[in-house]
């Protein structure tokens, strides 16, 4: 069993602030991490390898500093880590991004051998988007599980594999056929510590590195901004209301305070407070 | 680019720069929104993209279509026809029987050789599982661009669709183009946009398309769906009232207070994002661009900064009222009504406050 697991270092969102002045990203001194997201899959694919066998391999494109995630990877378990890194990869949308992603793991699938399952993140952090996963099943022409909450069967003999997807309205249970893409739920496994000797290991181990050509991409206009069909036009900040928010009086006394708030939400909207009886009421 | 290291200049590309579209991109025209339709059911988000969907084409000057798929009567027509009553001009009705509960091969493929058929011009879908799911297999199987969970789509002077969306970070938007591919997709999230008015007997054209599937060529196969049990999920979306709580309030025993205050109000309570990511409040009680969009007549912010992440999801709001320490914070920016003390302190006696003046079991009940 061979598995391939794609994530992306991304910056620890919750530090990051916004120039008041500027209004630029200010990410210096801001720590990155593993996309969290990610971590449900990896953990997911290592249960499987823990199970039926066969080796976990992490894969990434990004700047030469993504080394530290993916040997943040290996401490978990995963038996080796590929970085994907090229000038020309910068720019990428999430169109190029999964080009140049499902080259890479067709140049895994040639080196080591072809993956059974190829996991991604829901989403990352940065972006949200959630469309680098689908996308990368479409350009390598596999079956693709999105929102997955479980893993329930996978029959390596019969190249099978059962399980529970988060629908619209339910949960759905599927099966399909090896080989296909997984992208996890957040929540729904629980990230190893990992073991010292693999802490050991992944001080030590060799991250295989690759730039475009190594991964056989030979067509670099389908990578970064060149091969990117969306631009970002413009950047800026939303406008502020005309009307400042009117302040309520403070007085100190909490019982006061709630009143005079309570006062002046009713005098902005008369209609509101027949609606909070009603509710209450039906409460 | 490819000359020179990428300095973090956005527009440098090739695609940044509008060019003579290519020829066979030529007949792309109309604007197309995918009627999200699993069960029976509609999900909401298709009428408000009908609704949006509609202003693109009349900016336009083009039609607007209401992409409906699914088995063979199972409550496929009835979709086309709320897609007319809520402003669509024709339906494209694709019917079936793989097409019975979602599944991404049969309608990656059906959407695919749709567009590829009648090609639209804008592809609009809705920002759930399903149109996640469906947006990114189609997206790339056409090479075209995707802007997912944008707050707002206009057409610009060039008539190209500006698609914004909340950029990394924190406080800023940006505002993304797909000018030289074929259609120009984004998806939008749940409550973003208004719920459109409902036309009784306002018809259209139904434009049939058989896709060409077959179920023994499908590899994933539905063995079974557990429908969630409605009493299990939140109210949220739709509630009139809603009181939130973010990290001024430092602590998750203190979202007690948050709780307790929607009780007393009969209202549904929320958070921001970090909440959840400590674990404090379950993901569905999240509010804002990567939770859940609200739409209250009444919202109470306790302790919330007001990044823009979270603002997208409570713009919608009527009354937007802030407590918070901070008479800076960026939610001053956006709140209606705005009062600068410690919720800690605040959030009970509001709780009180409010039982005293509202409750029918009060005797010095103040209606108004
Ligand atoms: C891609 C992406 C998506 C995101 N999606 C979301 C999303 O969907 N929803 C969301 O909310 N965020 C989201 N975020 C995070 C968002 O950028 C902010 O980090 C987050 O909203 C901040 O939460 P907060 O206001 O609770 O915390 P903080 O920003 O830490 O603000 C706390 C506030 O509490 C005030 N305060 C402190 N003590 C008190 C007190 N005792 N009484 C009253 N006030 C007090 C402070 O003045 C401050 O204004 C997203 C971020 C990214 C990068």
């Amino acid at each position: 069993m061979h598995i391939v697991v794609c994530i992306k270092q991304v910056p620890d969102s919750a530090q990051i602030r916004v120039h008041p002045v500027t209004n630029t990203i200010m990410r210096q001194g801001v720590p990155s991490i593993v996309n969290p997201y990610d971590l449900f899959s990896l953990e997911e694919a290592l249960r499987l390898r823990d199970r039926l066998g066969g080796a976990v391999t992490v894969v990434t494109m990004g700047p030469p500093s993504a080394v530290e995630s993916l040997r943040k990877c290996l401490t978990y378990g995963a038996d080796r880590a590929v970085l994907l890194t090229d000038r020309f990869f910068a720019g990428s949308d999430t169109l190029a991004t999964s080009y140049a992603l499902s080259k890479a793991i067709e140049k895994i699938g040639a080196a080591f051998c072809a993956p059974d399952i190829v996991f991604a993140g829901k989403q990352t952090i940065d972006g949200d988007t959630a469309q680098v996963g689908p996308g990368i099943a479409r350009r390598l022409g596999l079956v693709q599980l999105t929102y997955i909450q479980k893993v329930v069967a996978c029959d390596t003999a019969a190249g099978t594999l059962t399980v529970e997807r988060r629908a619209e309205g339910g949960t759905q249970t599927l099966a399909t056929r090896l080989p296909c893409l997984v992208t996890m739920l957040e929540g729904v496994n629980e990230i190893r510590r990992g073991t010292i000797q693999d802490a050991l290991r992944a001080a030590r181990a060799e991250i295989v590195t690759w730039s475009a050509a190594e991964a056989g991409i030979e067509d670099v206009t389908r990578c970064g901004l060149r091969g990117s069909p969306t631009v970002v036009k413009r950047v800026f900040a939303p406008p502020p209301r005309a009307e400042k928010a009117a302040t309520v009086d403070v007085s100190g006394r909490p019982a006061a305070d709630a009143d005079a708030l309570l006062d002046a939400v009713v005098a902005r909207r008369p209609a509101l407070a027949t609606d909070l009886a009603t509710l209450i009421a039906g409460y | 680019m490819s000359e020179k290291p990428a300095a973090p200049a956005p527009a440098a590309g090739r695609a940044a720069m509008k060019k003579e579209l290519p020829e066979h991109f030529k007949a792309y025209r109309h604007v197309w929104v995918f009627v999200e339709l699993e069960r029976g059911h509609v999900h909401p988000v298709s009428w408000e993209l009908i609704g949006e969907g509609r202003k693109l084409a009349d900016k336009l000057g083009v039609e607007l279509a209401g992409v409906v798929m699914g088995a063979p009567g199972a409550g496929t027509l009835e979709a086309a026809a709320e897609a007319f009553a809520y402003g669509a001009d024709l339906v494209y009705l694709v019917e079936h029987e793989t097409l019975g509960d979602y599944r991404n091969e049969p309608y990656a493929k059906a959407l695919t050789d749709l567009v590829g058929t009648h090609k639209p011009e804008i592809l609009l879908l809705g920002a759930t599982t399903l149109g996640r799911d469906l947006a990114g297999a189609v997206a790339t199987t056409l090479a075209t661009g995707l802007t997912a969970d944008c707050t707002e789509l206009a057409v610009d002077a060039d008539k190209s669709l500006a698609a914004t969306r909340p950029t990394f970070g924190g406080s800023l938007l940006c505002t993304i183009y797909t000018l030289n591919f074929r259609p120009q997709m984004a998806t939008v999230r749940p409550r973003v946009m208004a719920m459109p008015e409902r036309r009784e007997g306002r018809t259209g054209r139904v434009v049939p398309f058989t896709p060409d599937l077959e179920e023994s060529a499908i590899l994933t196969k539905l063995l079974s769906f557990m429908p969630d049990r409605t009493s299990a999920k939140n109210n949220l979306a739709h509630a009139d009232v809603v009181v939130a709580g973010g990290l001024g309030l430092q602590s998750a025993e203190n979202l007690q207070l948050v709780r307790r205050l929607a009780g007393a109000m009969g209202a549904e309570f929320g958070c921001s994002r970090p909440l959840v990511q400590k674990g404090w409040m379950p993901a569905d009680r999240q509010i804002g661009q990567t939770g859940k969009t609200i739409r209250p007549k009444l919202y109470i912010a306790a302790g919330i900064s007001g990044a823009i992440q979270h603002r997208v999801g409570v713009d919608g709001a009527d009354t937007i009222v802030a407590i918070n320490t901070d008479a800076n914070a960026p939610i001053m920016a956006f709140a209606h009504l705005a009062i600068v003390t410690d919720a800690i302190r605040l959030l009970p006696a509001l709780a009180e406050a409010v039982t005293r003046r509202f409750s029918p079991h009060s005797r010095d009940r103040i209606a108004g």
